[in-house]
């Protein structure tokens, strides 16, 4: 829609205080988008398929910049193959490459890691976070949530289609994310003391534990626990905390 | 105006042509020789028409307006289905380019590929026999103008084919019996009156009988109407695409 590959039924969008509508070529030239199928034509070079992509923009061939995109994105050794010699993993890459050439303000990428094998995300994570400190804005839609507390600023939900959040994430983090301290117990007493009931902690018989969640952001109550913890004579050989990640704080939201 | 993206998308579709000239130049220009060496040369070689003019000389004319409008309708429609389905058309809908730019750079670039084969099959036609030309600027502006129009209606059909049944369907099932029909072998005169009549209501005979015109200063019909005609249809297809970019339909969900 923001790129023009759908039609806008109502309302606006601006890109760089550019009506995507009204204004769509100056928006458009701001914009770079990765699409999540690889569409590229099979029959073209490495070299020429990113040379259309910066035509298309407008503007003049720059071989110090196809160089430097495309060294970036580990294909300069590939240029002058034709794209239907590629992996798939290289093919999304050059679809990235396309994307930059236009040298975008707000680069889209639409599921980019999406059925692609660890490694290649993981060189596709430190692409994007170059770009990310080269000062361009990124809008990743993704499935893998560990992805977008990696590397995203702010987060967006999308839950049957309707936008439900948009927050900074360590702010989301901080506010949803609670965490959980765990204490390994020697041996689980029969019954919960009641001055443990309070803190509402639950014990796992099974694998000898105590749980108690709090929100690291709130009051403190930790030190009151182990007092009890404590005075109700239980002994703990072992603890550790575990901290909610973004997927966990996703189903909560979308449960809701 | 994106003047370099206009550039690019006609050089993309160029280099298109240009990666498989034997598939897209050669075999056109040959098969329609064909046409010329059997039945021009060896069928027609001792009929001679009125005003001094062979029945090769006759006939070429016709076969160029033939390989001009079957070639530049088949360029511009595969030229826009195959983005469409290969998945590409997203990069030339999200780059800065009007309908406009996209339309020139798509039609012209057919257009231009199609008067490519055209005076390939004059400049081979030469070997066989002389073929004046009695006005060469309006032969090359008709011929120009038709192969515009007819790359407009197939990028309309690119537009709508969903598959390559449908892509098909106006070349090989109304094109091309419409062009042989059209007059390319014979005159229109030749035929009894009824046929005459039915003949008008092919519009292929314009388009042939106006470069013939050009060629010859004689033909069936008069160069206005042809010239009429051929405005007619490229205001239709203007029209039509005017509502398919408005409306997305085939191109945009």
């Amino acid at each position: 829609m923001i790129c023009g590959s759908v039609t806008i039924t109502t309302g606006t969008v601006t890109v760089g205080g550019y009506d995507v509508v009204k204004d769509y070529k100056k928006a458009r030239s701001l914009v770079g988008l990765v699409p999540q199928e690889i569409a590229l034509n099979p029959f073209i070079t490495v070299i020429r398929a990113v040379e259309i992509a910066r035509g298309l923009y407008g503007k003049p061939k720059d071989e110090v910049l196809t160089e430097k995109t495309l060294k970036m994105l580990s294909l300069w050794e590939k240029k002058d193959n034709r794209v239907q010699q590629l992996s798939g993993g290289m093919k999304r890459r050059v679809l990235i490459a396309k994307a930059l050439m236009n040298e975008p303000k707000v680069l889209f990428l639409d599921e980019p890691t999406a059925g692609v094998d660890v490694d290649l995300r993981r060189d596709l994570w430190d692409s994007v976070r170059v770009l990310k400190e080269n000062g361009t804005t990124i809008v990743l839609t993704t499935h893998y949530l560990e992805e977008a507390e990696s590397m995203a600023d702010r987060v967006g939900i999308i839950n049957k289609g309707e936008l439900t959040l948009v927050e900074e994430k360590s702010a989301l983090m901080k506010r949803l994310g609670g965490k959980k301290l765990i204490l390994h117990l020697v041996d689980t007493p029969k019954e919960i003391p009641q001055a443990l009931k309070d803190f509402q902690v639950t014990f796992d018989r099974e694998k000898n534990t105590l749980e108690y969640e709090y929100n690291p952001e709130g009051e403190s109550e930790i030190t009151a626990l182990f007092n009890e913890v404590k005075d109700a004579g239980i002994v703990f050989h072992d603890m550790e905390t575990q901290e909610q990640s973004l997927e966990d704080i996703f189903v909560e939201l979308v449960k809701k | 105006m994106n003047w370099i993206g206009l550039k690019t998308l006609f050089m993309m579709e160029v280099g298109r042509t240009l990666a498989i000239p034997m598939q897209t130049i050669l075999s056109p220009v040959i098969s329609t020789m064909l046409y010329f060496v059997v039945f021009g040369s060896a069928i027609g070689g001792s009929v001679t028409l009125a005003g001094g003019v062979t029945y090769a000389q006759f006939i070429v004319p016709g076969l160029i307006m033939m390989a001009l409008i079957i070639n530049s309708l088949s360029a511009s429609s595969s030229g826009i289905f195959f983005p469409k389905f290969m998945g590409t058309i997203y990069e030339i809908l999200t780059a800065p380019l009007s309908y406009l730019e996209i339309t020139i750079g798509y039609v012209f670039s057919a257009a231009v590929r199609a008067m490519a084969i055209g005076g390939i099959i004059y400049i081979t036609a030469l070997f066989f026999t002389p073929v004046p030309v009695a006005h060469p600027f309006i032969a090359l502006g008709f011929s120009f103008l038709t192969a515009v129009t007819f790359a407009l209606f197939g990028f309309l059909i690119g537009i709508w084919a969903e598959n390559f049944e449908k892509l098909n369907i106006f070349p090989s099932l109304i094109l091309t019996p419409l062009s042989f029909l059209g007059g390319v072998f014979y005159s229109l005169q030749m035929l009894p009156p009824f046929w005459q009549t039915v003949s008008l209501a092919n519009p292929i005979v314009y388009m042939i009988s106006g470069l013939r015109w050009s060629f010859f200063g004689v033909s069936d019909i008069t160069p206005w109407t042809s010239f009429a005609l051929i405005c007619v249809f490229l205001s239709i297809c203007s029209a039509i695409l005017v509502w398919i970019f408005k409306t997305g339909y085939h191109l945009k969900p």
